[in-house]
């Protein structure tokens, strides 16, 4: 299960086993090439699926157009786009501005990469990984990733000169930084459960069945916390007050034209896509069977892709489902939910999954003491806490909102003072 | 449970019938007066009704039309009357289909045909000549190539001024208050209207002739039976 401690910094693939020759590089070359196309595909095709199944939800056709079902609509955008009139605002930071949608589509390119679709398979006689990347810090990378995105964010709505931008971004990345810690910690959760940071081991102590999937094992709990702190990482609905067009214009991209918005666009969109597959990877077993029957099949290969892009559909369509329905949060609902609530419980949980790993191979009853005492401790700090944000939400109370008559005294003018200092 | 009631609506729409049409090829039926293009109507005799008045461009508040009068030519007269339109422009940029010009006409020159789906591609095109608006010789409105005639937009094209006529009111069956038009000659209220119209005329022709048979001398029970059926009749046809 644990990664060998002399294992080369490039990845517990089992391509580099052997050393490095033209045949590892090329395959890995390939595998660049493949995740890179896959991807942007996949995410042409989930802006025609959002777009289709919202319009389904809305009473409407969609994109019909392009191709049969319009199903080359985004493909068409996507050139046409490209044409379009490429604007830099007059106060803009140039270098920033030229900069910034590169910084949130790169990282959402690479956070793709150390997604496993699909089992190990032999290539020209080499063994690997069916995922680009297997590297030692593993699902941290994903971490990495969405944290350098919000710079380009952050930077894009700075660099704008403009004021809508600047609240956009400001929100955006306030947002991120604040879901990541809950996001953080239901991997923790999962890594604590499948004793792992690779990827590929995380799928590998999955593969026996959805008995074995980590939502079962980590208690459901982190699951739910990582779906919704993703929705608000991707910053999408009901999560997208980043781009609340009633308030924002377009949010941190209001000034981007061109191909630099589609940049942006990709982006998210790559994101939802990247983001669905980390949830499959580290709750539902990635590509594996979930009965656990066809693990050692012939055609293994395309039978895990075949789970995987199914398990990858269910999310994306729950994404398209829960943006066509839920509306939009305010701000201090968002930032409550994040801080008060998400992080508070997924840090509490994670403790006592600790305290259970931690006596795993004891008896039941070392297990029950040790998770009992930690429960203790949490609950404990979880009133502590209940109590501290009450107080809280009294004091600010008391000292923001006038009653009436205080209102009223407030505004009336100063009775007898003011024929003196004429 | 109450959160995820949102959820069974969004689903349950998806099963549900799209109110979007495919619009270049599926256009949809429009109301028997819809306002849209301007046509300028010819008598039967192919005589252009415009007088050259200006009242629509008065009356117009855009002002979008252009209009200026010319004495006919005794010899070869372009209408009925003293003068004529020589000048009739109306600018589609700025034209609001209000049909007030169509009310103020007093010769009933400047009616409107379904026809909104035009969209130009410079300002010229947009600003259409007293050559463009007349119907030609067969009374129907000329098509421009910017212009998407669905079937039956180009008929009916003063159904609006016909229906808003004291004429159009069934009660006045048989005796239309409008003038004849180059194709058509003097035509009904409305299509739907055209049943009602005999209706009520065969209504009061029996009135009256019973009113002449039981008592001669009080005719006004007989006077009153084809008002009776007019609220319901009137309203038909909106």
């Amino acid at each position: 299960m644990s990664f060998p401690a002399n294992a080369p910094l490039y990845g517990a693939d089992p391509l580099f086993n052997d050393g490095i020759d033209l045949t590892v590089l090329l395959i890995v070359a390939a595998k660049v090439v493949i995740v890179f196309v896959l991807l942007l595909v996949s995410t042409m095709l989930m802006i025609w699926f959002e777009r289709k199944l919202v319009s389904d939800m809305q009473n409407r056709i969609g994109p019909n157009r392009a191709g049969p079902w319009g199903i080359l609509q985004s493909l068409a955008d996507g050139i046409k786009v490209f044409f379009k009139e490429d604007l830099i605002p007059d106060k803009a930071d140039r270098k920033v501005f030229i900069l910034a949608p590169y910084l949130a589509a790169v990282p959402a390119f690479l956070s793709f990469a150390i997604v496993p679709i699909g089992p190990q398979i032999e290539l020209f006689g080499k063994r690997t990984n069916m995922q680009l990347a297997d590297p030692p810090i593993g699902i941290l990378w994903l971490l990495a990733m969405s944290s350098i995105a919000v710079y380009g964010i952050m930077l894009a709505g700075w660099a704008s000169g403009s004021k809508y931008p600047l609240i956009g971004s400001v929100r955006a990345s306030a947002q991120m930084v604040s879901y990541e810690a809950a996001l953080g910690l239901s991997v923790v959760a999962v890594v604590i459960a499948s004793g792992s940071l690779l990827t590929s081991e995380i799928v590998a102590s999955q593969s026996n069945g959805i008995g074995d999937w980590n939502l079962l094992a980590t208690g459901v709990l982190p699951f739910v916390i990582f779906c919704i702190a993703a929705t608000a990482e991707l910053n999408r609905p009901p999560f997208d007050l980043v781009e609340a067009e009633q308030e924002l214009v377009g949010g941190f991209h209001t000034e981007y034209s061109s191909i630099r918005f589609a940049l942006f666009y990709l982006a998210e969109f790559m994101n939802t896509v990247t983001m669905s597959a980390v949830i499959v990877t580290l709750f539902l077993g990635g590509p594996t069977d979930p009965f656990g029957l066809t693990n050692d099949l012939p055609a293994q290969w395309a039978i895990g892709m075949a789970w995987f892009f199914a398990k990858i559909m269910l999310f994306l369509a729950t994404y398209v489902w829960i943006r066509a329905t839920l509306p939009r949060f305010r701000y201090d609902q968002l930032m409550d939910l994040g801080w008060k609530k998400l992080i508070p419980v997924s840090l509490g949980w994670v403790l006592v999954l600790a305290a259970v790993r931690i006596s795993d191979d004891d008896d039941t009853a070392t297990v029950f003491r040790n998770a009992g005492i930690m429960l203790a401790v949490v609950v404990l700090g979880g009133l502590v806490l209940a109590r501290a944000i009450t107080l809280g939400r009294r004091a600010h109370e008391k000292t923001h909102v006038l009653t009436p008559d205080e209102r009223a005294r407030a505004q009336a003018p100063a009775p007898t003072t003011e024929g003196a200092d004429v | 449970m109450g959160y995820l009631r949102g959820f069974g609506v969004t689903f349950k729409t998806m099963f549900e019938k799209r109110t979007t049409s495919e619009f270049p090829e599926e256009v949809r039926p429009k109301p028997e007066r819809f306002h849209g293009r301007h046509v300028l109507n010819r008598y039967e005799d192919g005589m252009e009704k415009c007088i050259g008045c200006e009242l629509c461009a008065g009356v117009c508040p855009a002002k979008c039309i252009y209009v200026r009068g010319k004495d006919n030519d005794p010899d070869n007269p372009t209408s009925p009357g003293e003068r004529f339109g020589f000048v009739y422009e109306i600018n589609y940029l700025r034209c609001i289909h209000c049909d007030l010009c169509v009310e103020a006409c007093p010769t009933e020159a400047i009616t409107e045909t379904k026809m909104f789906e035009f969209s130009f591609s410079n300002r010229s095109d947009a600003i259409y000549t007293r050559d463009e608006l007349i119907v030609g010789d067969d009374g129907k409105p000329k098509q421009m190539p910017w212009e998407l005639w669905a079937p039956g937009t180009d008929e009916l094209t003063s159904g609006w001024m016909r229906a808003t006529s004291p004429g159009g009111d069934p009660t006045y069956a048989g005796e239309p208050q409008w003038s004849g038009e180059l194709g058509y000659g003097v035509r009904s209220a409305e299509p739907g209207q055209e049943h009602e119209v005999r209706d009520a005329a065969a209504a009061k022709a029996a009135a009256l002739a019973a009113a002449a048979t039981t008592s001669p001398g009080d005719d006004l029970p007989g006077d009153d039976s084809p008002g009776d059926d007019s609220p319901g009749t009137h309203g038909a046809g909106h």
